[in-house]
């Protein structure tokens, strides 16, 4: 971590995140990410050359299940936390279809 | 000046497991808004997704199909946005290690000639759910789709022209079809394709200009995709012909929309303004291991590949490319035939049989043509029937038809009917010498051959095809004719 962290990268990282942040919060965030990054960064002083990446924390693989239909939620219990609903669907504030993946 | 179209693709195709990636919620089509979901699918805090051995494992064997290296290690990795259709704000997919890689698939054009497309890699990930926005003043979200296994496919851009992209992707159906890992049932959306196109030209004083690439999101149909394509080498060489710096150096690359009803694409966003996923390995999965037992025991669950099969077809049976195509345009079929075959039903007489009135019927019926009610044994021994001259082709598609509610032989079926075909040459040439003594008029004209001589033939074949209740054998009658009338 030499370069430092730009206010410019946390407003992004926030529009990223559909985040609305005040000039002062950017500000504030900046600076606790950037005393993050700068402690997880100490771990770029440890020698990794001969190490493997790790692409998991546990020493387990293939994990599965069956191919087989468990019961799914009624929709009134899928939608009981929704903060709004229209009939059987979630409701949201209308969005234009600019990020289909 | 010369221009080259250069296109890549990328294809989703759905899985056909009987649940999700990530839990055990059923897929199902036209289901009530929000019933197939659960914590996980929903994006609940708490909950950790398991992964699907079905879909891991039909993933792997169109990976085989498409000649890709299998990974022996892979991991599943978090693909950041936020979108409502996205309950976690992340997609489950593969990011550096996917499953397969490095495959190819070769296509057949319509010169007849084929051309192998490069695979560049082909990973596993889940669908979103559903946005609607129609004649609202805010959007309704359904998350029925969330988590749907995707097998995404990615080409190199070896396409170079909107015909080999349909074709491609039509081949593509009909492979992911024969392997039973997909329905690839377009109506529901199971195939969506994505190509990315552009221009390479080349000026006559020799300059080389690339277009940007643009990228069409979302297509369905194997139309929208040709039409697509096409569209975009019209527009890019127009936009690049009024300015020449209309270049990928200067713009980029570009997301447009198609607009079917219009047939042209829309720009959506540029390069800059596009995501940046953020990816990070999953945490809440564990990778996946593939050893050499597990890869056989795929390996050994991928049939005959579609193309492999036409081809058998065509050398070893001597079909036409026509007809090879159409038994193989779907598995059921092609081992239909291959059964009937078998069966020691010779093949272009099956094949015939098949085509002529077995698909027919089973297409108004909606059905396979092995549902049609008559076996593939049964078609074989038809075929055996006309192929001996038992009965000729007319009576035989009378037989066929019985045949559909009548679970007896051919031959039985054939003789109740009447239909049999008189082959004894002894008893037709009584019948011949009767209808030669009586119609000494056509006799004359025969023999003194020129413009009456084929009609008088018709004739006098007619009557005898009369006298013996259309149940002579042609072919015979006609030796017989050669004979009496030299």
């Amino acid at each position: 971590m030499s370069e430092k962290l730009t206010a410019e990268q946390v407003r992004h990282v926030a529009k990223l995140a559909r985040l609305a942040c005040t000039d002062e919060e950017i500000a504030e965030f900046t600076e606790q990410l950037a005393a993050i990054l700068q402690y997880v960064g100490q771990l770029e002083q440890v020698d990794t050359a001969d190490v493997e990446p790790l692409a998991h924390c546990l020493p387990v693989h293939n994990v599965f299940r069956r191919d087989e239909v468990r019961p799914s939620l009624t929709n009134d219990q899928a939608l009981a936390n929704a903060p709004q609903r229209d009939g059987e669907f979630f409701a949201v504030p209308k969005v234009l279809d600019d990020a289909s993946a | 000046m010369n221009v080259q179209t250069i296109v890549g693709l990328e294809i989703h195709v759905q899985l056909a497991t009987r649940t999700k990636l990530f839990c055990g919620c059923k897929l199902g089509f036209g289901d009530p808004p929000n019933s197939n979901v659960c914590p996980v699918c929903l994006g609940l805090p708490g909950t950790l997704p398991v992964m699907n051995r079905t879909a891991y494992e039909y993933a792997v064997r169109t990976a085989l199909a498409l000649h890709c290296q299998i990974a022996r290690f892979t991991k599943w990795d978090r693909k950041g946005y936020y979108y409502p259709d996205l309950p976690k704000n992340y997609q489950i997919s593969q990011y550096d290690l996917p499953l397969s890689f490095d495959g190819h698939l070769e296509i057949p054009l319509e010169d007849g000639s084929a051309k192998t497309i490069r695979i560049l890699r082909a990973h596993l990930e889940e669908d979103a759910g559903k946005n609607l926005h129609e004649g609202l003043d805010h959007s309704r979200v359904d998350l029925n789709r969330t988590g749907t296994p995707l097998l995404e496919i990615v080409t190199q851009p070896d396409l170079s022209d909107p015909a080999e992209c349909r074709i491609l992707a039509e081949q593509l159906q009909r492979l992911v079809q024969y392997l039973g890992v997909s329905e690839a049932n377009m109506q529901e959306g199971h195939m969506r394709f994505e190509p990315n196109i552009n221009l390479h030209i080349t000026d006559d004083d020799g300059a080389e200009y690339r277009t940007p690439i643009c990228e069409v999101k979302n297509l369905n149909s194997f139309r929208a995709l040709e039409r697509s394509v096409a569209y975009e080498q019209w527009r890019q060489k127009q936009q690049w012909q009024r300015d020449h710096a209309y270049t990928q150096e200067n713009h980029g690359k570009q997301n447009r929309g198609w607009n079917d009803d219009r047939g042209e694409t829309v720009f959506q966003r540029a390069k800059e303004e596009a995501h940046d996923y953020r990816y990070f390995p999953e945490p809440d999965l564990v990778p996946i291991e593939m050893d050499d037992a597990w890869l056989a025991e795929i390996q050994a669950s991928v049939c005959e590949l579609p193309l492999a099969r036409q081809r058998r077809f065509i050398e070893h049976y001597g079909l036409s490319a026509y007809d090879a195509g159409v038994l193989t345009a779907a598995r059921s079929t092609a081992e239909f035939f291959d059964e009937a075959v078998a069966a020691r039903g010779p093949a272009k007489r099956v094949a015939n049989l098949i085509t002529q009135q077995g698909l027919k019927i089973a297409n108004e019926r909606g059905c396979a043509v092995g549902q049609i009610g008559i076996s593939a044994a049964r078609i074989g021994q038809l075929a055996q029937l006309i192929e001996d001259g038992t009965i000729n082709a007319s009576a035989a598609a009378a037989v066929f038809d019985t045949m559909l509610t009548d679970q007896r032989d051919p031959e039985t079926i054939a003789r109740e009917h009447r239909l049999i075909q008189q082959s004894d040459a002894a008893a037709l040439a009584v019948v011949l010498a009767e209808v030669l003594a009586a119609h000494p008029q056509a006799v004359a004209d025969v023999k003194a051959g020129g413009k009456k001589t084929k009609k008088a033939r018709g004739f006098l074949l007619g009557q005898v095809m009369q006298k013996t209740g259309g149940q002579a054998n042609p072919q015979i009658v006609n030796t017989l004719l050669d004979e009496s009338l030299q």
